[in-house]
């Protein structure tokens, strides 16, 4: 099947544990995540979403694996801008390994799609998040243009 | 960090990071047909460019495909460039683009009308954004 999709690999001096905390718990996500916060019971087949601030819920979908602290699979539509909506569910996996001293991330964002205007939109957000994730886990700070909800984003 | 500059400073290595940014999450055999180079050499530069992370490698069944990533560049630009304004970058760089797509269609002459689209497309976006400067 033709589909899009986007790796993104990065090494950060943590542990798996550690990781995954500060990728689904809203202490962490609003220092490196624009201010987000994701809801979900965590487990197969719960739902999820990520919600902005004002309670704008940006992006929904459904925990399709969750194996902690090494594999996370989510189903993922954006909520908030109709061109990227209507492109339907996308699929998120978090990796994690242990590699020495360092958990190696991989990151996948996919679609059933050539041409998807939502993995080009979002692979642009990618790098900054995780550069910030792992600024944050490093050095204790997140980068400072991935602490606020951009207000450029919220048309 | 000497990793990656030192798996970009190769002509062949940056050629095999352009066939992925065409096609990205291609196999070995995919990315030898569009390189003039043996499979051997293709591969020992892939271990380098995999090395210094240019490159995730992922596993689809017994296929092992290739992906760029972004994440070693996008360090570099956080340390040097990311200071700078980053709209006012894209301005200048769309401007360039823009302007060297149109000087190459006077030399080229015919060209298909999905590219004139494209063009005229980018065209729009530089002004858009030169008024938002």
């Amino acid at each position: 099947m033709k589909k899009d999709q986007f790796v993104y690999v990065t090494y950060i001096r943590t542990t798996p544990e550690k990781l995954w905390k500060a990728l689904i718990e809203p202490e962490f996500t609003r220092q490196f995540w624009a201010n987000t916060a994701q809801e979900s019971e965590w487990k197969p087949g719960a739902s999820w979403r990520i919600k902005a601030p004002g309670d704008l819920v940006t992006d929904s979908g459904e925990v399709l694996e969750i194996e902690p602290p090494r594999r996370l699979v989510l189903k993922w539509r954006n909520e908030f801008r109709p061109e990227l909506k209507e492109e339907g569910y996308s699929r998120l996996t978090y990796q994690l390994e242990k590699e020495g001293k360092s958990v190696k991330l991989t990151v996948i964002h996919e679609i059933d799609k050539e041409g998807s205007k939502f993995i080009q939109a979002v692979s642009t957000g990618w790098p900054h998040i995780l550069a910030s994730l792992k600024s944050l886990l490093e050095t204790g700070e997140s980068l400072e243009e991935t602490r606020e909800w951009p207000r450029e984003a919220c048309k | 960090m000497d990793a990656v500059f030192k798996a970009l400073a190769d002509s062949s290595r940056r050629k095999l990071l352009d066939e992925l940014r065409k096609q990205n999450g291609q196999t070995l055999s995919e990315l030898c047909e569009h390189l003039d180079m043996t499979r051997q050499a293709v591969t020992k530069h892939l271990v380098l460019l995999e090395k210094a992370s240019l490159i995730a490698v992922v596993w689809r069944g017994r296929e092992k495909l290739h992906y760029l990533n972004p994440m070693p560049l996008h360090e570099i630009y956080e340390r040097w460039i990311g200071k700078y304004e980053r709209h006012r970058l894209q301005a200048l760089s769309d401007l360039k683009r823009g302007l060297e797509s149109s000087a190459g269609r006077i030399r080229r002459g015919g060209q298909t009308k999905t590219k004139q689209k494209t063009r005229r497309k980018e065209k729009w976006r530089t002004r858009d954004r030169r008024s938002l400067t």
